[in-house]
């Protein structure tokens, strides 16, 4: 943190200087400081000034009750300059809002693109044309959703679990809609779970507005999706598997706590799973090139599995 | 840093702006307090890393160089310090705040949180609305920072990368064009020196470090290279159809795919089943179990038969060697 104190410093002075009698709990939180910290950065400020550092060269701050007032700070009173990576940062992600289908307010987007660029240079006008987010396709239920999620009006599902391989009925208040990693998601509170879910848009197979209004409990709260959508929990069972390098894409496809190299391409990836019947499901579509080394169960059951199916075929193991 | 660095490095920010005319290194050792008065090499040891650090963070220093001094001057000017004029009405503050979130815990989050931060100094108003609308991108990838830095600095760079399905990994050197999200994955697309040929390279397969090979500005990216094209590959499509035996009551996803379900003898539907590459269509039949039977086409029953002998062996002999 301290490494970013300068660069603070050189936007809280312009801020305070054109936000006069800002508060000291509301600029902490802006810049993500306590306000002890921000204290501090107030009483650094106020030693510094222009050579000479006479009282009169000095930058003048005071908080009295609470409400900043900063003044003979004239020489820094403008912001720096947007650095390269930090508009670049900013376009790519405007940009990516701009695909967004339910976006509304395209023109105010175009704007601030506009705005942007001009501010930013060149540099990173080019450098955010390379770098871009292609959006997955709204499934048709979006605009359905997403107009439930505002009118907060309770949602009729049936759900495609690929876990189970099962769909299932759910009535579900939606909270909110939310895009991770370039794919549509529904979360709200799940009468059928009791409890906070993710709906990923392409697995509902239908929906319905209900004329019921939404009513979630109180502790129907969003989830931090910063960490990724899905999180295992700590009590699921804990699998290890061995791949071939044909096998390697699972270690992409799902969040393994450990992933191993073997050599020659194989891996040993350990993942949690709440439901066994996923994993078994999962071994019997990597045939040969995926083995369930623990527990031993576990590849028991993909074994008789196995070969109940190849029974099928009258085909003996 | 320290509190004393940090100061020293404030007023010298002040002193280099306010200054008109470009000052000299032992002009700047007078007027900004915390230089070593006594000992010149120290100062000057100090002085060479206060510019490097006031550079790292986008401070621009000129340097100016009369023939008739001897030593340089220097200074900062106002307009390429200072953040242009900038007004952003509310609606368009609210559309930044939105776009600055979406890269809250991608290595990207500093840089967005930083411009937010910088146009609000600006007077860009602070209180964003809360939205319906949750916006994330992750960029996980160990290798997205460094393709990131190469991109913005059109510079090669060189990675060990293992293709998909691949046992060996191959050193790559690639001119990066840029990078690209898709389905959630992140991939780059630029020219690879060795092949003499455009490629793309998903980030999740490149192992260990991507270090910069040559000069910045080196690379350039062709006229009108359409990034995404490159890497949406096409699918084929799903031209053949398989006839699958399902348990009733069962395999509701293959159901919901199915193009035509029939009722079938016994316990037993039938469903059609578009498809176009059989290895996949037998990995997924192969996870149904007993619930589902491929008859028709023979080559798809014989990758099902296949897969099901391999699961079936590998889970047998724990201590199998492939």
């Amino acid at each position: 943190m301290s490494s970013d104190r300068l660069p603070r410093l050189l936007a809280l002075v312009p801020y305070l200087m054109s936000h006069p009698g800002a508060e000291v709990p509301e600029v902490a939180r802006l810049f993500g400081l306590s306000e002890k910290q921000l204290i501090d950065d107030l009483q650094l400020v106020w030693m510094c000034g222009l050579p000479g550092h006479t009282p009169g060269d000095l930058i003048d701050v005071s908080w009295d009750g609470g409400e900043i007032t900063i003044e003979n700070a004239d020489t820094i009173a403008r912001p720096l300059k947007l650095g390269v990576d930090e508009a670049s940062a900013l376009l790519v992600a405007l940009r990516m809002l701009d695909e967004l289908p339910e976006f509304e307010g395209r023109d105010v987007l175009a704007r601030v693109i506009a705005k942007l660029e001009q501010a930013a240079g060149d540099g990173a006008a080019t450098v955010s044309s390379q770098v871009q987010v292609e959006i997955g396709a709204a499934p048709g239920a979006h605009s359905v959703i997403s107009d439930a999620t505002r009118r907060r009006r309770r949602l009729s599902l049936r759900y495609y679990v690929p876990g189970r391989d099962e769909i299932t009925p759910r009535e579900v208040d939606p909270l909110r809609v939310v895009m991770v990693d370039g794919r549509h998601y529904l979360e709200g509170w799940c009468y059928r779970a009791e409890a906070m879910r993710m709906f990923r848009l392409d697995r509902i197979l239908d929906v319905e507005v209900l004329d019921v209004a939404a009513d979630p409990p109180a502790e129907a709260e969003p989830m931090d999706v910063t960490a990724g959508v899905f999180r295992p929990s700590d009590s699921d069972e804990l699998v290890e598997l061995e791949l071939t390098a044909a096998g390697r894409w699972v270690a992409e496809y799902y969040p393994c706590e450990e992933v191993v190299e073997l050599g020659e391409g194989r891996l040993r990836v350990s993942l949690r799973a709440r439901d066994q019947s996923w994993l078994v499901r999962l071994a019997l579509r990597l045939g040969d090139s995926g083995r369930v080394s623990s527990p031993v169960s576990l590849a028991d059951r993909v074994r008789e599995t196995a070969k109940q199916a190849l029974a099928n075929y009258d085909s003996v193991a | 840093m320290s509190r004393r660095k940090t100061e020293r490095l404030l007023n010298l920010v002040i002193c280099l702006l306010a200054t008109r005319r470009p000052l000299s290194a032992e002009q700047i050792r007078q007027a900004v307090p915390g230089y070593d008065p006594d000992n010149d090499e120290a100062f000057q040891r100090m002085f060479e890393r206060d510019k490097t650090e006031l550079r790292e963070i986008g401070i621009p220093i000129e340097v100016h160089r009369d023939p008739w001094e001897d030593d340089p001057g220097y200074r900062i000017v106002r307009q390429a310090y200072e953040l242009p004029e900038i007004t952003l009405e509310p609606d368009e503050a609210a559309v930044i705040g939105l776009a600055a979130q979406v890269w809250q815990r991608a290595s990207l989050a500093e840089a967005a949180s930083g411009a937010l931060i910088k146009l609000q100094a600006g007077g860009a108003p602070a209180d964003l609305a809360e939205s319906p609308l949750e916006l994330r991108l992750d960029t996980r990838d160990a290798a997205f920072p460094a393709l990131w830095e190469a991109v913005r600095d059109r510079r090669a760079v060189t990675f060990a990368y293992r293709s998909a399905g691949s046992e060996s990994v191959l050193t790559r050197v690639v001119e990066p064009w840029g990078v690209v999200s898709r389905g959630g994955r992140w991939y780059a697309v630029g020219h690879d020196r060795d092949r003499d040929a455009p490629r793309v390279f998903r980030l999740s397969r490149i192992t260990g470090p991507v270090s910069p090979v040559g000069r910045p500005g080196a690379v350039t990216v062709p006229e009108g290279v359409d990034l995404r094209s490159m890497v949406g590959f096409q699918e084929a499509p799903n031209e053949r159809v398989a006839l699958v035996k399902v348990r009733q009551g069962t395999c509701a996803g293959l159901r919901h795919a199915a193009r035509a379900v029939r009722t079938g003898p016994g316990e037993w539907d039938e469903a059609e089943v578009t498809f176009a590459d059989p290895e996949r269509l037998a990995g997924w039949i192969a996870s149904l179990g007993s619930d589902a039977e491929v008859m028709d086409p023979p080559d798809a029953r014989e990758a099902v038969i296949r897969r099901l002998k391999g699961a079936f062996q590998t889970a047998g002999d724990p201590s199998c060697e492939r």
